[in-house]
């Protein structure tokens, strides 16, 4: 046999902190609201706010204060210049909020202003992306979509597998989808309606007793607040391949939170009748937690590579994976679980019918 | 047992498959003998991999349908003229309706009847009005209007296929996207300046007369008289810049690009390069006549609005050729020869998304993806090793074949190879060795029961099976979703997302339980596993 981190005894009181795990998230999400809210909503890049990026790699190293000064004199509407990526590869990227310019006068401005006031470096224009209002609002729309439909057909899903309520399942969305569109001609805005998605979801779960499923949604929608909060606390921006991460890792968080789930549904079956549902979820979650710790390992080492190596680009998005994968694995065992036993089918007989 | 041999069968069926899809995307293989022999191409690799240009554009419908409906009210006052039914000219009131004025109220059944004979309108009210006029409100439609929509997008995207086509540009991708947008992908392209320009101008070409006898400075304080605009004449200075100044146009144009079949670039006496256009036949008339009836006057040439030149008519032109002159530079004559041969857009078009990326960068972003794909594969393998032992080194086979396979899978179903797409590899082989190690940890247990190694392996392969399946399927549906409504890059990581999922669950389960009964097969039936 090989190693063994955990051993196979091992048997923590993961319910037993419920109340700090709470404490805990619920500290985390607040410090990112209050930071979402101090600034005024989300920061969006040029793929949700229109406008226009420049990203330039410049032969040797420069301080930004310098890049600074070479770009004073160029008259763009709300310019703004970051470094871009990491250390040592000399990238900047130029912005300006307008997309009304034409993109050849913003690549002429740029060029003069570095090469009349950089000296004699070198430098080298990488790529340039415009985006109008219309098409950045028409993404951002989208993407909020894509995150409401993910949680709502996921959780349909474990409805309908985990406890076999198909039809509850398809009530809870046909109302859901029936609110959202009331809400929706009543012209509120996209960021509304999903915010309105997942209270209605988490409701609905709660009042249909739809278990397994309130407690998966409740932890995808705390992974996906923290970090999106912590995002907003580091001033990052948002674009469309932060929202392919968040998507990720509503994927990631399911499927460490399905596992979890998966041996309570097995244990409770199986259970002897002096056990409290609280002790099969406790006892589940010890059972999966070698397994638990090895992927978010795994996976954790492959994002860091990302993270360090994967170039600018790919930089912020390995970051929302980063922060995902940790609190993913947090929430399945600390959130979704408690979650589950709080509303749960706790002293009732449950009726499972195996498919 | 006597599966195995079939599911082996199967196994290096589908693997030797990956193989062969896989091996032109190596280094050196695509161009090579052995390359040849193998099917499929090399996986796409996506513009901001290659560099390149992509765009999105926005046909302007509103404007589209506006040059349609005034020229179906100027066919239908020719058509009633034709029938002595004396109309105005008529004006464009909404995308719908145009309305026009009956000058005698007597022939209101007549022109009624001309309205249905000869025009796709119906009347929608009239109101008569003092002097015995009577103004009819014209309505199209609604199929009509969505069928004029479903044209203009298809013409426009012909014309731009068309323009990028005389370009030269390699594989173009080209495609209507919802609403009125097109979607224009142009990979390895060097000059994104130009080809942008290229690809958006409208080159809405007409000749108009010039108004020599009108009031510079009452136009200039917008007094024009009635059927005359003012427009701007651009003069190329010598240091290539343009400057306007203003000219008084007659509002109706004589002619228009429609009736161009050819242009190109021709040098003048002076060597300064001008373009010469053909016209059709009709075109050669038209134009024959028209010089014939205006000699001396001076007649503009219009394109998008902008007067480029305004010569006086010498004499009559007949032969079907024009040329138009303004001082253009070499490549400006030859760009305008080229959007003047692939024909005009039938509405003007806006740049809403541009995003152009060098290829350098590209080349850039895939090294650094490799490389980090790479090392934490590295990391991941040799962790894998030393935590299971003998099963371990399984899952890093089986992780290994899953890579093969996801790159075999992008190139046999032609999918694009992304930056974001490079990252979904990378996350999958984190994720890929998770299938395992539920496996793996789920056979522990039993072997802790006291299970010999054989049915610890059947309990723990049955049991994990479900439970892999139901986490990978709630993935998918995110990755669909992202697939369904994300846009360039996030598709392409939806897609290497999905597939290696699916890969993964085929190696991790179907590839993996091979290997181990096959270690197992010969073995006592208390033979112990390294786990």
């Amino acid at each position: 046999m090989g190693l063994q981190v955990i051993k196979p005894d091992t048997n923590i009181d993961f319910i037993g902190f419920k109340k700090i795990a709470f404490i805990l998230s619920a500290i985390i999400i607040l410090a990112g609201v209050g930071s979402l809210a101090l600034k005024g909503g989300p920061k969006y890049g040029i793929d949700f706010a229109g406008g226009m990026i420049v990203q330039v790699k410049i032969d040797k190293a420069q301080d930004i204060k310098e890049v600074k000064d070479a770009m004073k004199g160029v008259e763009l509407p709300g310019l703004v210049i970051q470094t871009l990526g990491l250390e040592g590869d000399h990238e900047y990227l130029i912005r300006t909020s307008s997309s009304d310019i034409s993109s050849q006068e913003v690549r002429g401005k740029v060029s003069e202003a570095l090469s009349s006031n950089l000296g004699a470096t070198g430098f080298e224009i990488q790529r340039l992306e415009m985006v109008g209002p219309k098409v950045g609002a028409d993404l951002r729309t989208k993407a909020l979509e894509a995150l409401f439909y993910a949680v709502l057909i996921i959780a349909v899903y474990i409805s309908g597998r985990f406890e076999q309520r198909w039809t509850a399942a398809g009530i809870m969305a046909a109302a859901l989808g029936f609110s959202i569109y009331g809400i929706g001609m009543l012209g509120f805005d996209m960021g509304f309606l999903i915010v309105a998605a997942m209270v209605i979801t988490v409701g609905l779960c709660w009042y249909l007793k739809l278990n397994y499923a309130l407690g998966a949604v409740a932890a995808l929608i705390h992974d996906v607040m923290i970090t999106v909060g912590i995002f907003s606390i580091l001033g990052k921006e948002f674009d469309l391949t932060i929202i392919a991460a968040l998507l990720t890792i509503i994927g990631y968080s399911l499927n460490d939170t399905i596992i979890v789930f998966d041996r309570i549904r097995e244990n409770n079956i199986a259970r002897k009748g002096s056990d409290s549902f609280g002790k099969v979820i406790n006892r589940s979650i010890n059972q999966t937690l070698s397994r638990t710790i090895m992927t978010s390992l795994t996976t954790l080492l492959v994002v860091a590579c990302l993270y360090v190596l994967g170039g600018a680009v790919i930089h912020d998005f390995a970051l929302a994976l980063l922060i995902g994968v940790v609190v993913g694995t947090y929430s399945s065992i600390f959130v979704a679980s408690p979650i589950l036993l709080g509303f749960g089918p706790g002293c009732e007989a449950v009726k499972e019918t195996e498919a | 047992m006597q599966s195995l041999r079939w599911r082996i069968i199967t196994a290096l069926v589908v693997l030797a498959l990956g193989l062969a899809y896989m091996m032109p995307s190596l280094p050196g293989v695509s161009g090579s003998a052995l390359g040849k022999m193998l099917p499929g191409n090399p996986v796409n690799l996506g513009l901001d991999l290659k560099g390149g240009i992509h765009l999105t554009l926005g046909v302007d419908m509103d404007t589209a349908m506006h040059n349609n409906l005034a020229r179906l009210g100027d066919d239908l006052k020719a058509a009633a003229r034709d029938e002595e039914i004396f109309v105005l000219r008529p004006n464009v009131i909404s995308d719908t309706r145009i309305e026009i004025v009956l000058l005698k109220a007597d022939q209101q059944d007549k022109f009624e009847k001309a309205v249905k004979n000869y025009s796709p309108f119906d009347v929608e009210s009239m109101e008569s009005m003092d002097d015995g006029k009577v103004k009819f409100t014209l309505v199209v439609p609604p199929q009509y209007k969505e069928e004029i929509a479903k044209l203009t997008m298809d013409q426009a995207i012909k014309t731009i296929r068309n323009r990028i086509d005389q370009f030269g540009v390699a594989e173009p991708d080209i495609r209507k996207q919802q609403g009125n947008r097109i979607q224009v992908q142009l990979p390895g392209l060097q000059d994104p300046e130009r080809a942008i320009k290229i690809i958006g101008q409208t080159a809405h070409l007409e000749f108009k007369m010039v108004d020599d006898i009108a009031d510079m400075e009452k136009a200039l304080k917008g007094i024009l008289a009635p059927g005359r605009e003012l427009s701007v004449i651009l003069n190329r200075q010598a240091n290539g810049e343009y400057t306007e100044s203003p000219i008084v146009l007659k509002k109706d144009s004589v002619l228009t690009g429609e009736y161009i079949t050819d242009a190109k670039v021709q040098l003048d006496t002076w060597n300064q390069p001008y373009v010469s256009i053909t016209f059709n036949n009709r075109g050669g008339t038209i134009f024959a006549n028209l010089t014939a009836d205006n000699v001396n006057k001076r007649m503009a040439i219009v394109l998008d609005g902008k007067v480029y030149s305004a010569p006086v008519i010498q004499e009559k032109i007949s032969g079907g050729r024009a040329s138009i002159t303004g001082q253009f530079t070499r490549e400006e004559a030859r760009d305008l020869a080229v959007v003047l041969r692939a024909g005009s857009l039938p509405a003007p078009v806006v740049i809403l998304e541009q995003r152009s990326v060098g290829p350098s960068l590209g080349q850039e972003s895939i090294d650094k993806g490799i490389m980090s794909a790479l090392i934490g594969m590295g990391m991941v393998l040799a962790f894998m090793v030393i935590y299971y032992g003998f099963a371990g080194f399984v899952a890093d086979v089986v992780l290994c074949l899953n890579i093969m396979l996801i790159l075999g899978g992008l190139a046999a179903f032609g999918a694009t190879l992304t930056l974001p797409g490079i990252a979904g590899i990378i996350l999958t082989i984190g994720m890929a060795v998770d299938a395992n190690v539920i496996i793996f940890e789920r056979i522990r247990e039993e072997l802790r029961r006291g299970l010999t190694a054989k049915a610890a392996l059947a309990e723990g392969y049955g049991r994990a099976t479900l439970t892999i399946l139901d986490a990978n399927v709630t993935t998918v549906i995110a990755a669909i979703i992202l697939y369904q409504f994300g846009t360039g890059p996030v598709r392409g990581f939806a897609v290497t997302l999905t597939l290696g999922i699916i890969t993964s669950m085929f190696t991790a389960i179907f590839v993996s339980r091979i290997l181990f009964d096959l270690y197992l097969k010969n073995r006592a039936n208390d033979a112990k596993l390294s786990i």
